[in-house]
C-alpha cells in the first residue's frame, strides 16, 4: 500500500474512533431508550423520536397506515389543538417534520438548545394523548393522496421504482409502498390509524436521540421528567417474516410519459445483523460504491463515458435493514438507446466483476469514499443522530457507529468478487423497464396560449 | 430499509414561523426567550493578488475543509440562442486539464476523499469541494480543482459527450409537468431577460466546443470569481490556496448584467398534460440581493407561505381544504430581481379552485398585510431560529459564499436577528404592497387543459 493511503486510514479511523467514543445510552424503566451524543460546535440540538414501526408492520388493506398516523400526529393531543404542535415549534423557533420509511417513523425537531425540555414535553405529550379526530382525519387523508400522486403518479421513475418493488418480493411486506396503495388510502378510516397509534405507540416501542449542545446528565432528567412519566404498554409480538428464496429472473415494464427509457435492477442481497463477525454486507456496500458510487466508477465510466449508452447511473445499497437487503442498479438512456440495451449492459457490468475481481486501486477508492463520507457526517448533528436512530431501529446497536469504519477497511478484493458472483446474480433478479410513452398531439416545447386572469 | 422515506412536508417549504399559543405551555416559552447571542461567524476577507475576491472562516472542530469557487457564469450570462452554454461549460471543466485527463481528474479527487458538487443557478457557476483536511489529501484534491479551472482541455469527444447528455435531459425535461411549468413561468416573469431563457433541446444542440472555449474565456476571469474557504486551515494557507485556485486565471472583465424589465404580468398559460395532478405555479419579479426590502420581504413571506406548516397557505389550502402536500411561497433573491413564487400541486379536477383560493390568500395578504399577533410570532421563530442557519460547516461555506458573491456586509449573518427585530408591520405590508401586486403575477397550470 502506498504511504499516503496508510496515513488516510490512520488519521480517518483515529478520527472516526473518537467522534463515535462519545454517545451514552439511558434506559428508562418504562422500556424507552435514550441516546445522548454531546457535541458543542454550535449552540443547537436535534431531538427525534424514533417508534420501531413502520410500513413493514402493515397488514394488506390498510398499506400506508404508518405514514398516515405520521400525518394525524401533528393534528392535535387531549391538551393540544390541531395544528398547535407546529405552531409551538415554530414559536421556539424550531424546525421539525418526520418520517415513515419501511422499517420505523421518527419525528424530529431542530432548536436552540434552551428549547429541547420544551420538545421533548410536546414528544412525550403525544406519544401518549394524541386525539385523532375524524374530521381532521378526513382533510388529512386528502393531503396523503396529493402525496401519493405527487411521488408516485406523476414521476414515471417514482412509478416504476414502485412496480419494481411489488414484482421483487412475493410474500414481504416490503412489496407494497411505504406511502401505500391509493385503494388502501380510499377506504382507510381514521380507526384504522387510531388502531395503529394504539398498537405500537409507546414508551418501550420508541427510541430518543439527542444530538448537539447538551449535557447528558441534564439530557436525562429531562427524559426522565417527560418520557418517565409515560406507562409501559405491551407491544405485539412481530411475526418473522421471510421471502421466500426467489428461482429466477422477474420482468416488469411500465409504461409512463417519458422521453427516456429508463432500468432499475433489484439483487436480492442480505442485510447487516451482526456487525462484529459478518463481512458481507460491508463487501456489498463497497462493491456497490465502486460500481456506482462516482464519476469514476464503473458504471458512469463503462456506460456514460466510454460507450454513451447512458446519461445517468448509479448504484445503492443500504445494509441497515430490518428486513432483507437490496442492491438496485440504475440507468437512464441516451438518445437512441433502449431499455432492453441498458440492462444487458449492467448484467455484462456485474458479471465481469464477478469473474474477474476488482482492481486494488478501486477498491482503496470505494473504501476512502465510504470512509470519508463517515467523517463528513460528523458536520451535521442531525446526520449523526439519523444514523445513530437508524441503528437503534434497525434491531443493530448505536455502538456499530464507531465499527463500520473498521470493518470497511478490513474488506479483500476477492471478497467483493466472492459477493458478486453469489449475489448479482439473475436467479436473484428483477429488472423493472420504464416504456417511455409520448405526450398527447403537443409539439416539443409549444406554449400554449396565455390569457389574461 | 431499502425504500425512501416520506417525509410530512418537502424541505423547501420548511423554515420556521408561527403564531399565538396557548397559555397552558406560554410559561416555557416566557423561560426561554432570550436571544442566542453566543455564536459569531468571523469571516476574513481579501482580495487575491489574481483578483479574485476570497472569504474565509477559520474553525478547527473537525478535520474538514470545505472550499467553493464561483464565477459570475450562471445562465444569465447565456446568450438567447444557445440558452444551456454556462451549464455545459462547467461541465466540460471536469472533462480533463493540461496534467490531468478527465479520468485522472475524477480519480485525484475520489482517492483523496473529495466530495465535488457543482453548484449552477442564474447568477452563478463554480464548485464545491470537500476534503479532509490532512495534508496529502488536501493538496492532492485542491490541485486537482485549481487545474479544472484555470487549465482545462474541453477535448472534443468528451464535448459531444456531455452535449447529447444535455440534449437528451432536455427531451426529458419536456415530458415533466413540473418541469414544463418552471421553464414555461420564467419566461414570462422574465420576457426580455436572461433569467428567462432555459436550455431546449434545440438551443443546446446548436453549440459547439468553440462556444464552450469562448464563454470559459470571456466568463471564468479572476475578477468575477469568489473564493470561499470554511474549515480547518489556517489563513497563510489559506492565502496560499486562494492564489492557486486562480493566479492562472486572466483577469476578466466584471459585467454587469442587465436590469430587469417588468413583465406586465396576469397571463395565465394553461399547458394540457395527462398528468394525475395540475402543477400550478405562479410569480413575479421581485428582489434582489441588498434590496432595503429585503428583510421586509422576508419576515412577510414567512408568515404567508414559508414558515412551514403554519404559514398561511399550508395552513389553509393543504391543512383545512386538502388541496395539496405541498404548498409555498418564496423569494429567490438574485442579482437583478429574482423571482418570488408561489406553487402547489392537486388533482387536476379540483386546480382551478385551489388555484383560485391561493390567489386569494395572497391577494388578502397584500391588502392587508399580516396581524400584529403573526407578525410578532413570525419574528420570534426567525430570531429565535437563527442559530440553526449555520451549525454546520456546509451551511457556514453556502451562507459566506453569498455573503461574498453579492458583496453583502461581512456581518450579514450576526445581524440576521437584528435586521429581523428592526422590521415593522408597516414595512411589511408596504414592501408587499409594492413588490407583489397579484395583478402583475404570471400563472401557468400545466396538467387540466381548463
Amino acid at each position: 500500500m502506498i504511504p499516503v493511503r496508510s496515513f488516510f486510514f490512520a488519521a480517518a479511523l483515529a478520527f472516526a474512533a473518537a467522534v463515535a467514543a462519545n454517545p451514552r445510552e439511558f434506559d428508562l424503566p418504562n422500556g424507552l431508550r435514550l441516546i445522548v451524543k454531546e457535541d458543542h460546535r454550535a449552540p443547537t440540538v436535534v431531538h427525534q423520536v424514533w417508534y420501531r414501526a413502520g410500513s413493514m408492520d402493515e397488514a394488506p388493506g390498510t398499506t400506508g397506515v404508518a405514514h398516515v398516523l405520521e400525518h394525524m400526529m401533528f393534528k392535535g393531543t387531549r391538551s393540544l389543538g390541531p395544528e398547535e404542535f407546529s405552531r409551538v415549534v415554530a414559536e421556539a423557533g424550531g424546525r421539525e417534520n418526520a418520517f415513515t420509511s419501511t422499517d420505523y417513523t421518527a419525528y424530529h425537531q431542530q432548536v436552540h438548545r434552551d428549547r429541547l425540555p420544551l420538545m421533548m414535553r410536546l414528544e412525550a405529550d403525544r406519544m401518549v394523548n394524541l386525539v385523532i379526530r375524524p374530521e381532521e382525519f378526513a382533510r388529512e387523508i386528502k393531503v396523503v393522496m396529493e402525496e401519493r400522486r405527487w411521488r408516485y403518479e406523476d414521476q414515471p421513475r417514482g412509478l416504476l421504482y414502485e412496480t419494481l418493488l411489488a414484482t421483487a418480493f412475493a410474500a414481504h411486506p416490503y412489496k407494497w409502498p411505504v406511502i401505500g396503495w391509493m385503494q388502501d388510502l380510499q377506504s382507510m378510516s381514521w380507526k384504522d390509524a387510531s388502531t395503529w397509534y394504539r398498537r405500537w405507540y409507546a414508551p418501550n416501542n420508541a427510541v430518543v436521540v439527542v444530538v448537539g449542545d447538551v449535557e447528558p446528565e441534564q439530557v436525562l432528567s429531562w427524559a426522565r421528567r417527560y418520557y418517565g412519566a409515560l406507562a409501559r404498554k405491551s407491544i405485539p409480538s412481530r411475526k418473522v417474516l421471510a421471502e421466500p428464496a426467489q428461482r429466477g429472473m422477474k420482468r416488469v415494464i411500465v409504461k409512463a410519459p417519458a422521453e427516456l427509457p429508463y432500468v432499475r435492477l433489484a439483487y436480492k442481497a442480505p442485510a447487516l445483523r451482526d456487525p462484529a463477525n459478518e463481512w458481507e454486507p460491508f463487501a456489498i456496500s463497497l462493491l456497490a460504491e465502486l460500481l456506482g458510487g462516482s464519476d469514476t466508477a464503473r458504471l458512469h465510466q463503462i456506460l456514460v463515458r466510454e460507450r454513451r449508452v447512458a446519461i445517468s447511473v448509479g448504484a445503492e445499497y443500504d445494509m441497515i435493514s430490518r428486513g432483507p437487503g437490496m442492491v438496485f442498479l440504475y440507468a437512464a438512456a441516451a438518445q437512441g438507446r433502449s431499455g432492453l440495451d441498458l440492462e444487458m449492459n449492467l448484467r455484462e457490468i456485474v458479471a465481469r466483476v464477478a469473474a474477474e475481481g476488482v482492481s486494488p486501486e478501486e477498491l482503496e477508492r470505494a473504501k476512502v469514499q465510504q470512509i470519508a463520507q463517515t467523517i463528513y457526517k460528523r458536520d451535521s448533528f442531525f446526520a449523526q443522530a439519523l444514523e445513530l436512530g437508524m441503528l437503534e431501529s434497525s434491531g443493530l446497536s448505536f455502538r456499530d457507529a464507531e465499527r463500520i469504519p473498521e470493518r470497511l477497511k478490513a474488506i479483500t478484493a476477492e471478497q467483493i468478487r466472492t459477493v458478486a458472483a453469489k449475489y448479482l446474480i439473475d436467479d436473484g433478479l428483477t429488472v423493472a423497464l420504464l416504456d417511455p410513452q409520448p405526450l398527447p398531439a403537443r409539439a416539443p416545447g409549444a406554449a400554449a396560449p396565455a390569457a389574461r386572469h | 430499509m431499502h425504500q425512501d422515506t416520506h417525509p410530512r412536508q418537502t424541505r423547501r417549504n420548511r423554515r420556521g414561523f408561527l403564531r399565538r399559543i396557548s397559555p397552558r405551555i406560554l410559561w416555557l416559552l416566557i423561560l426561554t426567550l432570550s436571544l442566542p447571542a453566543e455564536a459569531r461567524v468571523e469571516i476574513e476577507h481579501w482580495v487575491a493578488q489574481s483578483g479574485a475576491r476570497v472569504y474565509f472562516v477559520e474553525t478547527h472542530a473537525l478535520p474538514i475543509l470545505d472550499v467553493a469557487v464561483e464565477f459570475s457564469a450562471g445562465s444569465a450570462y447565456d446568450p438567447r440562442d444557445r440558452a444551456g452554454l454556462g451549464r455545459l461549460t462547467l461541465a466540460m471543466l471536469k472533462a480533463g486539464s493540461a496534467r490531468y485527463s478527465e479520468i485522472e481528474t475524477g480519480r485525484r479527487i475520489a482517492d483523496s476523499g473529495g466530495d465535488l458538487r457543482s453548484s449552477f443557478d442564474v447568477d452563478r457557476a463554480g464548485f464545491s469541494l470537500r476534503v479532509l483536511s490532512s495534508e496529502a489529501e488536501r493538496t492532492k484534491a485542491m490541485e486537482t480543482l485549481a487545474e479544472m479551472l484555470q487549465a482545462p482541455l474541453f477535448p472534443t469527444e468528451a464535448f459531444e459527450r456531455e452535449k447529447a447528455r444535455a440534449v437528451a435531459n432536455a427531451r426529458e425535461g419536456e415530458t415533466q409537468p413540473d418541469r414544463i411549468a418552471e421553464k414555461r413561468l420564467y419566461a414570462l416573469m422574465y420576457p426580455a431577460h436572461p433569467y428567462g431563457f432555459s436550455a431546449s433541446p434545440e438551443t443546446l444542440a446548436s453549440i459547439n466546443r468553440e462556444d464552450v472555449e469562448r464563454h470559459y474565456r470571456s466568463h471564468y476571469g479572476s475578477t468575477r470569481a469568489v473564493v470561499t474557504i470554511v474549515g480547518d486551515m489556517d489563513r497563510a494557507a489559506a492565502q496560499a490556496l486562494a492564489e492557486s485556485l486562480t493566479s492562472r486565471l486572466a483577469r476578466g472583465v466584471d459585467s454587469a448584467l442587465a436590469a430587469v424589465t417588468p413583465a406586465p404580468g396576469g397571463e395565465v398559460a394553461r399547458i394540457a398534460h395527462p398528468s394525475a395532478q395540475s402543477h400550478v405555479v405562479l410569480g413575479l419579479a421581485a428582489l434582489s440581493y441588498g434590496d432595503p426590502d429585503y428583510f421586509p420581504l422576508l419576515v412577510g413571506n414567512h408568515i404567508l407561505g414559508g414558515g412551514g406548516f403554519v404559514s398561511r397557505l399550508t395552513k389553509e389550502v393543504r391543512s383545512r381544504q386538502g388541496y395539496a402536500y405541498s404548498v409555498y411561497s418564496y423569494f429567490r433573491p438574485a442579482a437583478r430581481d429574482g423571482p418570488f413564487l408561489v406553487g402547489l400541486q392537486t388533482r387536476r379536477d379540483q386546480a382551478k379552485d385551489a388555484l383560485e383560493r391561493t390567489l386569494e390568500l395572497v391577494a388578502e395578504f397584500v391588502a392587508r398585510g399580516p396581524t400584529a399577533a403573526e407578525f410578532a410570532a413570525a419574528k420570534k421563530s426567525m430570531i429565535g431560529g437563527y442559530p440553526l442557519r449555520y451549525d454546520t460547516n456546509r451551511k457556514v461555506l453556502d451562507q459566506v459564499a453569498a455573503i461574498g458573491f453579492y458583496r453583502l456586509p461581512l456581518d450579514w449573518l450576526d445581524a440576521y436577528p437584528a435586521n429581523v427585530q428592526g422590521v415593522t408591520l408597516a414595512q411589511v405590508r408596504d414592501a408587499f404592497a409594492r413588490r407583489v401586486v397579484p395583478a402583475k403575477l404570471s400563472i401557468v397550470v400545466v396538467g387540466a387543459p381548463d
